[in-house]
């Protein structure tokens, strides 16, 4: 009998067809599961570098402070940065100063149901595409730990819920020139940009879309409730683009306010 | 009329080169033909050009020829398709375009695949429970109520999505544990349903269904030829609502408030389950009906009030083969009229009640 790509599974399994191949499928599957992959890679290796330098997070006269480090908690936070004060004293120099927000966009991220999916196509390649047979022996999904914590995703969003709020107020606080003054440069546009981004990220999560209304069993007893579901539903069938595109925009943001605050260029300022 | 070739009609036909799985359980092999395409032409069209020419033992499974009735399942060119609804144009000219059974089920022959794991993972979902005090005939609901569940009744039941979906796919021994994405979108329906009285469909989908298994990698949404958003509509509102009952903390602070939500614990949910509760029953997947697996006290008590998912039912029976052990090729061949039914020939309907797993909560009524 001719060996098969598809497991036939244990002694008492009748057999399937036995085609060899792992697929017959014609086209590029593999372009966008690498692509992809090449993407979260920069980002996590990105990231992971700016957490820990810690400087070139704050533009003083202008008010710029970028999300990977907002709110500033500690008295290690350059002066001006932390908005909310500094409730947590000195850190030791290993500690990143954005300890308190970072695990938590980040874990929103990697419990999302976008980026499981691409994740898990891309990284874990389980499966690297549809009908393409997976390299792992065995499979138990998201029923046992470590990934039965992907159910917690909801957590997360309540609490990066709370951190989009003050990443509106910081953006709020980036409306300033150097004398104090109202003033708007390109990066007040950037950190604008990437807030509205960030919003639509959130706001179309799957656990907001279910919270919103999801979970309702008669819409008709509920109409208010049913129209926050209805527009949560509208901005949940762009999730995926919302994820890739905030993405870029808090790499972007970050890359600019650094570049700003280390001097590598200067601000463009529209007003002030 | 000479000059005016119309288009359809001038287009001369062309041959091209098509790779189409043939065997059965015992082996097989992919064959080339080199068969004559016409314009406006489908997959199907070519298997049928097949089975008139060179091919007359080439075995497939059709029927409406409308993308209506799920049996022309097939993978062309390694994507699950239906063979109605592929039209040749979108291949090119030159390319070799390879027609195989669906992967995940076991082979009778050919194109043919035997779909039953489907039908029994049917048969252990919970069938919709009426709501008490409400006869039939009296049910009233709104349109905004029942839209959710609407889009899921499109389902043509091509197993299409559980074809694709890598948890059985590449992993037989998950069967037993998995229902998959069509059985999701099932669960979801019935638990959006206004009217269903069942509170206990999220904890089934976890427990039972094998809804932990998903990784939401969506390739059952990728090819659902109804369109059907089964990850975003069906399975992820299901894993929230699994959510609600196991992992939130708001929810779980307001029902300790408000004392609401006491929902009666099932079996099922008595301990944390990741899908896998019971050990799978001998004999081969396929066969692997819920039955012999359980005869607590609790799970009879439940019985009595409507569903038990684990009394034992009889196994459905496997369609008549012939001398040869085969599906009967034709209609012509076969010892009666009409395709033989995939639930066996010894079923009659209605099905007589011991051969349910649910029951009317008010039957003794009437
Ligand atoms: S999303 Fe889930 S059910 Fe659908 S194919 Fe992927 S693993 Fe299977
Ligand atoms: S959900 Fe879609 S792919 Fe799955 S059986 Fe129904 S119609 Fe086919
Ligand atoms: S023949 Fe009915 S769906 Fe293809």
């Amino acid at each position: 009998m001719t060996s098969t790509a598809t497991r036939p599974g244990g002694p008492g399994a009748r057999p399937r067809a036995a085609i060899a191949a792992r697929t017959l499928r014609t086209d590029r599957w593999w372009v966008q599961p690498v692509g992809i992959a090449a993407i979260l890679l920069f980002f996590i290796v990105y990231s992971t570098i700016r957490v820990f330098m810690a400087k070139w997070y704050y533009v003083e006269d202008y008010h710029y402070l970028t999300p990977l480090y907002s709110p500033c908690l500690t008295d290690s936070c350059v002066p001006g940065s932390s908005h909310f004060g500094t409730p947590f004293g000195e850190f030791p120099f290993f500690l990143p100063l954005g300890i308190v927000a970072f695990p938590i966009v980040a874990g929103f991220r990697v419990t999302c149901y976008y980026y499981r999916k691409a994740g898990y196509r891309s990284l874990w390649a389980s499966p690297p595409a549809c009908a393409v047979t997976e390299p792992h022996q065995k499979y138990t999904g998201e029923t046992r730990f470590p990934l039965f914590v992907m159910n917690w995703h909801r957590y997360f969003f309540y609490l990066a819920f709370v951190v989009l709020l003050i990443n509106i107020y910081d953006a709020f606080l980036a409306f300033r020139g150097p004398d104090g003054a109202f003033g708007v440069g390109l990066g007040t546009l950037i950190i604008l940009v990437n807030i509205v981004a960030l919003a639509g990220y959130t706001l179309s999560c799957h656990a907001c879309r279910h919270v919103m209304g999801g979970r309702l069993k008669h819409f008709s007893r509920n109409p208010v409730r049913y129209r926050f579901w209805t527009l949560v539903s509208k901005l949940n069938v762009r999730h995926g683009t919302f994820a890739m595109v905030s993405l870029f925009t808090v790499l972007f943001t970050d890359f600019y306010i650094m570049a700003v605050s280390a001097g590598w260029f200067t601000d463009l300022r529209f007003i002030n | 009329m000479g000059t005016e070739k119309s288009q359809a009609a001038g287009a001369p036909a062309t041959k091209r080169q098509f790779r189409i799985w043939r065997g059965d359980e015992t082996g097989g092999d992919l064959k080339e033909y080199l068969v004559e395409v016409k314009e406006g032409e489908v997959v199907l069209d070519i298997i049928h050009r097949l089975q008139s020419t060179e091919a007359p033992d080439l075995a497939c499974r059709w029927n409406c020829k409308a993308g209506k009735c799920g049996s022309c399942s097939v993978e062309i060119n390694g994507k699950p398709k239906l063979a109605c609804m592929t039209r040749m144009s979108t291949f090119t000219a030159d390319e070799t375009i390879s027609v195989t059974p669906l992967r995940t089920f076991p082979i009778v022959r050919d194109l043919v695949t035997d779909v039953s794991f489907n039908y029994e993972k049917a048969r252990e979902t919970p069938a919709f429970a009426p709501p008490p005090g409400v006869t039939p005939g009296d049910y009233r609901m709104q349109q905004v109520d029942v839209e959710r569940s609407q889009e899921f009744r499109k389902c043509i039941e091509c197993f299409l999505c559980q074809t694709v979906c890598h948890v059985i796919r590449d992993h037989e021994e998950n069967k037993p544990a998995f229902a998959g994405p069509r059985y999701f979108i099932r669960a979801a329906e019935l638990d959006m349903h206004p009217l269903d009285a069942r509170d206990d469909r999220k904890e089934y989908a976890q427990a039972e269904q094998g809804l932990g298994y998903c990784n939401i990698t969506k390739c059952c949404t990728e090819v659902c030829p109804e369109h059907i958003k089964i990850t975003d509509n069906g399975i992820i509102p299901m894993k929230e609502r699994v959510v609600d009952r196991k992992y939130d903390p708001l929810v779980w602070l307001g029902n300790k408030i408000f004392r609401r939500g006491q929902v009666p614990q099932t079996s099922v949910t008595s301990e944390h389950s990741p899908g896998a509760v019971r050990t799978p029953a001998a004999g081969p997947p396929g066969f692997h009906s819920h039955a012999g697996a359980s005869h607590d006290p609790e799970a009879e008590a439940q019985a009595q009030a409507g569903v038990n998912w684990h009394r034992e039912v009889p196994k459905p029976t496997a369609p008549t083969l012939d001398e040869t052990g085969k599906l009967p090729l034709t209609e012509l061949t076969f010892d009666r009229p009409a395709a033989p039914s995939p639930f066996g020939e010894d079923v009659s309907f209605p099905l007589p009640p011991e051969h349910l797993n649910y029951a009317h909560p008010e039957q003794d009524k009437h």
